[in-house]
């Protein structure tokens, strides 16, 4: 059963005249794109970058405007709603980032920062109720309770990205999309952060859409892969590793430096 | 495995207060500069409220016969005995004295005034001299007022309307610029093209068109102030808003579904908050010469009220004869600023999570 469907998707950018900034020209970053994703399964999407890959998640997170086509979650359409419609949807989809020190305001701490969506998500919740969510959440990411007075500078990258998952986590959402979220962290520490998300896909029953340039780690991870090029979708499938069909995906393959 | 979670939640309890702030007053208290600079200013700002009532002078009863005498000059008492009326006395200087008796020979001119000033009664004629127990600790004005009292009451202006001013435009500032630069497109331009015009104006054709649409008010003088001072402030603001819009826990705040007013208030705006501390304690030195030039033109305080820049304005006229009349208004001004500097100093460290802790 499929859970996410993107239909025919397109994102373009305008390019406006530095004078009087009118619009010149169109970069069309995503190109008439079309997948669905499969419940509690991972689709991985791959390409170079520049290839459009992250304005697609973005896209389907509606946090940039699309230029055509459709994004279904749970067969309704979520593509183009305005904000306040889409609010609800929030819950449900979340998003982990790519730089784990930007995406943690720096003058919270963890506490506040795992707190406020669930402020907002869960208000019939007590002060004392959010806090042992709050610690459920760093036991489950693999942190120490007693973390959550610290601030994001305190701690290294992977821990960091442990607690952006932990956020995204803390509304109970049932797909998230993964921005490349381990090409920030180095090789150790980014074994760690895909193993524990395939855990908490395996005990909470979560979907991934997972963006990366790392073939090995989308490899890794995916059930499906996606391979995209220059806003387009090259190749898609679940052998594409094993047996690639396309020209550019048998480049992108023999790209990967190997240790012989 | 349950008590151990229970714990865990029991010890943090103490969590739920540690806010942004507390943190700040935590590390604030451990920076000395910043706390030395917060005293300080407490004890201007104490001494300018309550010291008025304890200099014994008035800041407008003028004593033409003193003179501008300097600090802590012997005050000589002349007492003139008449004939049809009671006595009159009037106050001199002892620094001034030598003009009482130039008809005598210097040398004997110096030895009554030595006598005076050893406290002894010296009668001449109608009139007697003698020592007053007055002091004036910051010596007097022209008019023979006394200056520590017209500091203290000119201070009460200036740092009134320094922060009034000073709150004003950082209240507009803030939220003007920051609307400005978070929504951005048309309304970014339209504001910013707004601030623009205002900022063409000349600082002074403003102030009088306010007082020409409000009358003359010692209210308008901040509303004046901070209707310009402002700009600055909404101009950094904006910038500073515009590019952390970009960083990814912005988008990582819509991704939850916050409002847009949360995100700037409890995302945007606290992370430009040392911008803002450093731009306001600027500010507020600004506003105080703001100030005097208004006065200087007959726009602000008027005499014989004063504020610090108009006391440093007049002292800086008669500082080849009486530098005291310049000193102790520029050093009470200047006190008062480096106290607002290391405190905002202290005060941006402070609000600053990278800061250590210890």
């Amino acid at each position: 059963m499929s859970i996410l469907d993107v239909e025919n998707l397109s994102v373009s950018f305008p390019v406006r005249s530095p004078f009087l900034r009118r619009t010149v020209d169109f970069i069309e970053a995503v190109r008439d794109v079309t997948f669905s994703v499969q419940k509690g399964k991972t689709l991985g999407i791959v390409g170079e970058s520049g290839s459009g890959k992250s304005t697609l998640g973005k896209a389907i997170l509606n946090l940039v405007p699309i230029s055509g086509g459709l994004v279904r979650f749970e067969k309704k359409i979520i593509s183009q709603l305005p904000e306040r419609e889409f609010r609800p949807f929030r819950r449900k989809i979340q998003m982990v980032f790519q730089d784990p020190f930007g995406s943690l305001n720096p003058r919270w701490s963890v506490w506040q920062i795992i707190n406020e969506p669930l402020q907002l998500h869960f208000p019939q919740l007590r002060v004392a109720e959010r806090r042992l969510r709050v610690i459920k959440l760093l036991e489950i990411v693999g942190l120490n309770s007693d973390m959550m007075r610290r601030f994001p500078h305190e701690f290294s990258g992977g821990q960091r990205q442990r607690v952006g998952i932990a956020r995204a986590l803390a509304v109970e959402p049932e797909l998230i999309v993964c921005d490349e979220p381990v090409s920030a962290l180095d090789v150790s520490v980014q074994a760690q952060i895909v193993n524990l998300l395939q855990d908490l896909q395996d005990a909470l029953g979560l979907t991934y859409l997972f963006i990366g340039h790392d073939l090995a780690v989308v490899e890794h991870i995916s059930h499906e892969t996606v391979v995209m090029h220059q806003g387009r979708i090259v190749e898609a499938g679940e052998f594409i590793y094993q047996n690639p069909q396309e020209e550019y995906t048998r480049k992108l393959l023999a790209s990967v430096p190997a240790v012989s | 495995m349950a008590t151990v979670t229970f714990e865990a939640a029991s010890s943090s309890a103490k969590l739920q207060g540690s806010s942004l702030w507390r943190d700040a007053w935590f590390r604030l208290r451990k920076n000395v500069l910043a706390i030395v600079g917060l005293c300080t200013f407490c004890f201007i700002t104490a001494a300018c409220l309550i010291g008025p009532f304890f200099t014994g002078y008035s800041y407008e009863r003028t004593e033409l016969s003193l003179k501008a005498s300097p600090p802590l000059d012997k005050i000589i008492e002349r007492t003139e005995r008449r004939r049809n009326a009671g006595p009159k006395i009037t106050h001199l200087a002892l620094s001034s004295l030598e003009n009482e008796f130039l008809n005598r020979p210097a040398p004997e001119r110096k030895s009554i005034i030595r006598e005076i000033g050893n406290r002894r009664i010296y009668i001449e004629g109608q009139n007697s001299f003698q020592v007053s127990h007055d002091r004036h600790w910051f010596g007097t004005d022209p008019l023979g007022r006394d200056l520590l009292t017209r500091v203290l009451i000119g201070g009460r202006i200036s740092l009134t309307v320094g922060f009034a001013a000073t709150l004003v435009s950082t209240i507009i500032g803030v939220f003007w610029g920051s609307v400005a630069g978070f929504v951005g497109g048309k309304v970014d331009s339209l504001m910013m093209r707004f601030a623009d015009i205002l900022y063409a104006l000349p600082f002074t054709v403003i102030v009088i068109l306010l007082m020409m649409l409000f009358g003359r008010n010692f209210l308008l003088l901040f509303v004046a102030i901070g209707a310009v001072e402002w700009l600055n402030m909404s101009r950094i603001v904006r910038g500073e808003i515009i590019s952390l819009k970009q960083r990814e826990f912005i988008e990582a705040a819509i991704s939850l579904g916050l409002s847009n007013r949360r995100i700037l208030v409890r995302h945007l705006i606290p992370n430009v908050m040392s911008s803002i501390i450093i731009f306001t304690t600027l500010t507020v030195p600004n506003v105080i010469m703001l100030e005097s030039v208004l006065s200087f033109l007959g726009l602000g305080v008027q005499p014989p009220l004063s504020s610090w820049g108009v006391l440093i304005d007049e002292g800086a006229r008669t500082m080849d004869t009486s530098i005291w009349l310049l000193a102790f208004p520029a050093l009470a001004f200047s006190l008062t600023l480096f106290s607002l500097n290391f405190l905002g100093d202290g005060l941006r460290d402070a609000l600053d999570p990278k800061a250590s802790r210890d």
